[in-house]
């Protein structure tokens, strides 16, 4: 595989304090990856490694296989969006998105030329001679990549380029960015908290928790396959189900014991033996609900009694909390046609929480402070 | 609405009264034909031609001294204070701590514990004193006003557009020559012509670092008024400094005020 941009054990420490603890990754030409996690995590120190603000302690960074460290960032073959845009004021958008060229010693004209097509790109031109402070947030966040972009950088990095805007414009603003990097077609480094701007964009992630990278994958791959219970709960929301191993059944299953609730399939995602403690995750979209007893069950299938305890109307769906024994299920429920078919449930219902049995995903590690993360802590009375 | 208070009014009245009608009396007084201006004498411009004349050589060395001084003194100043601002800003230890009491300091300590202790401090030292250590007394003050006026405008800084320069392929001094100063220069240059006036009407100091023969314009008005009674004369010369010194405040107010806000 085409490996572009190599981070190569790097850490940076503050006191005792890992910022970023020995990570290593790939980035390959021409891919937006993505830098996902929650505040502290370090992917913004990461970044900042990347342009040369900060220098790591250990470790390499190469870009195209050239060593980057310890370059100052102006002689650096990458450009930054940074979050607070960072435009200079006192110069007009033409001016700030031609700097960078000015600084390279460019012609005056073959400056112009540039910065016409960058100022299309973006589509800002009637802005063009305007100050930063006469145009819009998404304006300036379009000329902050413009700005970078002009240079042709070798990596783009974007330190949470959205996060100053409203949702709507941030959707928007989304689909031009993959717009703009299929384009130009240079790799982009994309570091958000946001999951769903990281899954809407890019085309792998790498999910960071305390300075570690925790997982690396497709978007599909990090939200059905999650290897820990952090990125189990970070991405996307989710049921944690802790249990021991019964038996197995046949190559596929195995019969779990879940605590306070009962016994369960689950499909063998790795090599699990009776005894062995397991935990589970379980999204509550994977899960359905119905208000009648189902119908025999074949083995890839569960189905656990409960009773509805609380009923969340959010429009697209509804969520609810189903109490199964001594313990709570998150369940969504989609609806395309909500009331006019049926009798949704309600609360005090008494229901049947139905899932596939590999809808499931065995977790290679778990803490329990991660089901703290979610909405519906598992608590049990 | 009739009934409201007429307290507020008469007061302002008064205020304003005591404060400008002394100056107007001099004013007034630099064209009174009478030498000592204790009755009215009727209209004359003989004070503002004796001012001009070979007679006042000496009133327009001290002038040009004040000048010398003050151009001097601020644009070190701003030099110095804007440096000053700028780590002040930058870190927040407890020595700049320190830093920041000593940059406070002239401006709450009473100018004459200043000119006493530099008055010591070059007899001490045995400097000859001169314009110039009339000048480096005068930076000590204006430096604090110049770094306050600096971090005012410091306050509301994204420090992020200097990471942008650098990212954009700027050496570290380019990006302070073209994006931190520039957007620092409003308060440069507020803080550099409060300094200005500061300087060239400042006595106190001045007095006890000068050298012999050395008098900047207000100790030549001093001693003039005291031992030469030309008193329409420093009339006159005040009448023009006033002039002078409004158009500096208006310019001020006008073009850097904002900034010494924050």
């Amino acid at each position: 595989m085409n490996e572009f941009l190599v981070f190569e054990g790097v850490t940076k420490r503050y006191g005792d304090f890992y910022a970023v603890r020995d990570v290593t990754f790939e980035v390959r030409q021409g891919e937006i990856f993505a830098l996902l996690g929650p505040s502290g995590c370090g992917k913004t120190t990461l970044l900042r490694m990347l342009a040369g603000f900060i220098e790591p302690d250990a470790g390499r960074i190469l870009v195209d296989g050239k060593d980057v460290t310890g370059i100052p960032p102006d002689k650096r073959p990458v450009n930054t969006v940074f979050q607070s845009y960072a435009l200079f004021p006192h110069l007009t958008i033409r001016d700030n998105i031609g700097f960078g060229l000015k600084m390279a010693r460019r012609g005056k004209a073959e400056i112009a030329a540039e910065v016409d097509r960058m100022l299309d790109l973006v589509d800002l031109v009637e802005h063009a001679d305007k100050k930063p402070d006469q145009i819009s947030g998404g304006q300036k966040q379009r000329v902050a990549i413009a700005r970078a972009l002009v240079n042709k950088p070798r990596v783009l990095l974007l330190d949470e380029p959205l996060a100053a805007l409203d949702l709507k414009l941030r959707q928007r603003l989304l689909v031009e960015l993959d717009e703009i990097h299929d384009e130009v077609g240079i790799t982009f480094l994309y570091v958000t908290h946001d999951q769903t701007e990281a899954m809407a964009i890019s085309d792998r992630i790498g999910v960071m928790n305390r300075g570690r990278v925790a997982q690396i994958g497709a978007p599909a791959e990090i939200y059905e396959s999650p290897v820990d219970s952090f990125v189990a709960a970070f991405i996307g929301d989710t049921n944690f189900l802790e249990g021991r191993v019964i038996e197995r059944l046949g190559d596929e299953y195995s019969l779990v014991a879940i605590e306070a609730m009962g016994e369960i399939r689950v499909y063998n995602d790795r090599e699990i033996s009776p005894g062995d403690e397991i935990h589970l995750s379980l999204r509550p979209e994977k899960l359905s609900i119905q208000t009648s007893a189902p119908a025999a069950t074949d083995e890839a299938r569960n189905a656990i009694e409960g009773t509805v305890e609380d009923v969340i109307y959010l429009g697209a769906l509804t969520r609810y909390w189903v109490r199964t024994g001594e313990r709570r299920l998150a369940v969504e429920r989609q609806h395309s046609r909500f009331l006019l078919d049926e009798k949704p449930p309600t609360w005090g219902d008494k229901v049947w929480v139905r899932w596939r049995a590999d809808d499931g995903y065995l977790l290679r590690d778990f803490a329990p402070e991660h089901a703290e993360m979610l909405s519906l802590p598992a608590e049990t009375e | 609405m009739k009934s409201r208070l007429r307290i507020p009014g008469v007061l302002t009245a008064l205020v304003l009264v005591f404060l400008y009608f002394p100056i107007l009396v001099l004013v007034l007084n630099s064209f009174n034909a009478s030498k000592y201006g204790s009755s009215w004498e009727g209209w004359t411009l003989r004070w503002y031609r004796l001012l001009f004349s070979g007679e006042s050589r000496d009133i327009w060395e001290s002038i040009q001294r004040s000048l010398h001084i003050a151009i001097g003194a601020s644009l070190v100043s701003m030099v110095l204070g804007t440096t000053a601002a700028w780590v002040l800003h930058r870190y927040r230890t407890r020595l700049q701590k320190v830093h920041f009491g000593l940059v406070y300091l002239p401006i709450v300590a009473p100018d004459i514990l200043m000119g006493i202790s530099l008055g010591i401090l070059l007899i001490t030292l045995g400097v000859d004193r001169s314009l110039e250590t009339i000048t480096v007394a005068h930076i000590t003050f204006c430096i604090s006003y110049v770094a306050l006026a600096v971090l005012g405008r410091l306050q509301d800084f994204d420090e992020s557009v200097v990471d942008a320069a650098r990212d954009l392929g700027a050496t570290w001094w380019q990006a302070v020559w073209r994006v931190v100063i520039p957007l620092l220069a409003p308060g440069i240059v507020a803080g550099g012509l409060l300094a200005f006036t500061l300087s060239i009407d400042d006595f106190v100091i001045t007095f006890f670092v000068k050298g012999v023969g050395l008098d900047t314009l207000p100790l030549k008005i001093y001693s003039m008024a005291r031992h030469s009674r030309q008193m329409p004369v420093i009339n006159a010369l005040s009448t023009l400094m006033l002039t002078f010194t409004f158009v500096v405040v208006w310019y001020v107010q006008r073009h850097a005020r904002p900034a010494l806000r924050g």
